[in-house]
């Protein structure tokens, strides 16, 4: 897919916004600034604050303190028929005493366009969904994923400024969900709107956004693209929650601005970036390791960074099979993943191995 | 046990059909014997006529005792109505302690004996110092039709999406014209049929409206003041039978109307079945 260019515009800018229901905090000083035409996704575990996020800038509901500014204009006060937004609820709410048509036309009536801009605006709606011929079917004889195609349209044909999508696939069938991911992607391409799409699917935020946000217990963790979120997350949570990491405990023997240098019993002494949010706590740090970033070493061949050990645990995916691999000196044996290319399949439990790695793939982790 | 069965699997079409003709015999009856030129109600038939259907109209107290209870009927289904959707939205809307037991509550009159109710109704409302009128038959009779209107209601409104009307409002659409536009054609069914149901229930109602009116007489108390004479009997005949057929007739326009709604509210909801 083509890198569209995208301007460094502020779309949608998050001040410090805390949401309390009581004592507790459901959204805890959160600030956020999304930029024009991006696609932005809100990733985090089940009660996170996603959705409440997602209302308040929707305008269903209010911070508690804070403020949110959508292209530049202050929202406190303005209600959610005014906003420049629309969204694409999670029940997709189709209107079910309307056909196809009617719900998309919905929001068009209080425009009035006339009746033939509307049906206009109405038909090229529906054809960027892919639901042409579709218009005048009832809102029940529709499948899940039509469904999902009509929510879209029904708020795309608003031109909002900005589309919020509140896990719009997580009600689809893996398949379907997977071809949708790509669609959306590239709907998003063709009429750059600001997407916000909030999610609890790792892989689904890392596919499709442009940058992520992601949030535990009401507090940002995170924001930054797929690539340096996967990579270089900031803390442990954040490393957990996107796929799997290998954690190895370190002593810190050198500090300095922007850079650490630890000593670790399996893999020696190695010099990483230091993350931002980054705390010193005593003498110690974690360092992580993706389990892809990790390399089977065969028969004689060598690298200048490897770790010998025995594998412990195999099991086989497929296209890859993940080793479980005992390093002398680690508390904690490692996890690798291996393309079964090589026969990484036919390894021997028990047997000895080496693994080659990158020192660049090994990050510092805040706790 | 097989036994048992056996007989039962024999013998039960024959109750249920006993059963049914007990139940609805009678009801034959009236329509029958109101096409009898004999003001007696004895078979065999002497002619057909439909004679006592065209002295309806000419008689005055009748053509009262009519407007009485559409009066009554109107108000007490309009009034009961209201009340039904407050309490059916919030039952169906909020989730609040002694839920479940206010809806008991509501329901109650429903098995409480009538005249009991309607006893006591006459009690309060002495002691309130009303004067008895069709004013305190209405009141009688929302009491009664509340639980009615509302077991209709709820099944019309539950599953009513809250994200509908969000997304409304999200398209741009006011407070108002979201309840013209979205709440109201989705809950509209619903509330015909409730209007309806109390209307004929009203319409139909004798023991309330016989201890709490005063000198109007609604239908049900008209056509009981009239079986004291044999000779009317045949005009009753013809009167019970319209009213028979009106209530039959409401009733299943209601039922249809109900159904139609909680058809369409369920079905909003059809993303996540
Ligand atoms: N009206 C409310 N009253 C009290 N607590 C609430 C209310 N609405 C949400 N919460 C709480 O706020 C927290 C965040 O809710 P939110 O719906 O934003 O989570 P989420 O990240 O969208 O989760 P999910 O992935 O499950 O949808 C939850 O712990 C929830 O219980
Ligand atoms: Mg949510």
């Amino acid at each position: 897919m083509p890198e569209r260019s995208q301007n460094d515009r502020t779309m949608i800018e998050i001040s410090h916004v805390t949401r309390s229901y009581g004592a507790f905090k459901a959204l805890d000083d959160a600030s956020l600034v999304i930029r024009e035409g991006e696609f932005f996704s809100l990733l985090g575990p089940s009660g996170c604050g996603k959705t409440t996020l997602l209302r308040m800038i929707a305008g269903f509901d209010n911070p508690t303190s804070g403020t949110i500014a959508v292209d530049g204009q202050p929202m406190a006060g303005i209600p959610a028929n005014r906003r420049p937004t629309n969204m694409v609820f999670q029940s997709y709410a189709i209107f079910p005493h309307l056909n196809v048509e009617q719900n998309v036309a919905y929001g068009l009536r209080r425009l009035r366009l006339g009746a033939a801009e509307e049906k206009r605006r109405v038909e090229e709606a529906l054809a960027q969904v892919s639901l042409t011929g579709l218009g005048k079917r009832g809102a029940h004889e529709l499948s899940g994923g039509q469904r999902q195609r009509v929510a879209l349209a029904r708020a795309l044909v608003m031109r909002p400024k900005v589309l919020l999508l509140d896990e719009p696939l997580s009600a689809l069938d893996k398949k379907l969900r997977e071809q949708m991911q790509v669609e959306l992607r590239r709907l998003q391409q063709a009429v750059g709107i600001t997407f916000i799409l909030v999610t609890h699917d790792q892989y689904e935020a890392l596919a499709m956004s442009d940058r992520i946000a992601v949030m535990f217990g009401g507090r940002i963790a995170q924001v930054a693209s797929p690539k340096e979120i996967y990579q270089r997350p900031v803390n442990r949570q954040v490393a957990d929650f996107l796929g799997g990491m290998n954690f190895v405990k370190a002593e810190i023997v050198e500090e300095n601005g922007s850079s650490l240098v630890v000593d670790t019993l399996g893999f020696g002494r190695v010099k990483t970036e230091k993350p931002k949010a980054f705390v010193r706590n005593g003498g110690g740090a974690t360092l992580g390791i993706r389990p892809e970033r990790l390399r089977v070493l065969w028969d004689d061949a060598s690298s200048k960074f490897e770790v010998a050990g025995r594998v412990i645990e195999r099991h086989y995916f497929g296209e890859i099979t993940h080793l479980i691999v005992e390093i002398p000196g680690l508390e904690k044996p490692l996890s690798v993943t291996e393309t079964n290319d090589f026969g990484a399949d036919d390894i021997p439990v028990g047997a000895p191995i080496r693994l080659a790695y990158d020192p660049d793939a090994l990050v510092a982790l805040a706790d | 046990m097989t036994a048992i069965r056996n007989i039962l699997s024999r013998w039960l079409p024959a109750y249920a059909l006993l059963y049914v003709v007990f139940l609805y015999l009678p009801v034959v009856f009236l329509p029958i014997f109101s096409v009898n030129t004999s003001p007696s109600p004895k078979f065999p038939l002497a002619e057909l006529t439909l004679q006592w259907y065209r002295d309806l109209p000419n008689t005055p107290a009748l053509i009262d005792a009519t407007r009485n209870s559409l009066m009554v009927g109107i108000a007490a289904a309009l009034l009961s109505t209201i009340l039904g959707i407050c309490a059916a939205r919030a039952i169906t809307r909020y989730r609040f302690p002694g839920r479940r037991a206010i809806n008991g509550l509501i329901m109650a009159p429903l098995v409480l004996p009538e005249i009991i109710l309607a006893v006591s109704m006459l009690l309060v409302m002495l002691q309130l110092g009303l004067e008895l009128s069709l004013v305190t038959v209405v009141f009688g009779h929302v009491l009664v039709c509340i639980p009615y209107s509302l077991s209709v209601l709820t099944s019309g409104f539950e599953g009513f999406d809250r994200s509908l009307e969000e997304a409304s409002a999200d398209l741009g659409e006011t407070a108002f014209g979201t309840f013209r536009r979205v709440t109201l054609p989705m809950v509209a069914p619903a509330i015909i049929s409730s209007l309806l149901v109390c209307f004929t229930i009203s319409l139909d109602e004798f023991i309330i409206a016989f201890f709490l009116t005063g000198t109007e007489p609604t239908l049900p108390i008209y056509i009981w003041g009239q079986l004291r004479f044999a000779s009317k009997l045949p005009g009753v005949l013809a009167l019970g039978t319209l009213l028979l057929v009106g209530s039959f007739l409401l009733l299943t326009v209601a039922e249809l109307l109900r159904r139609r709604a909680a058809r369409r509210t369920q079905n909003a909801g059809g993303a996540f079945a």
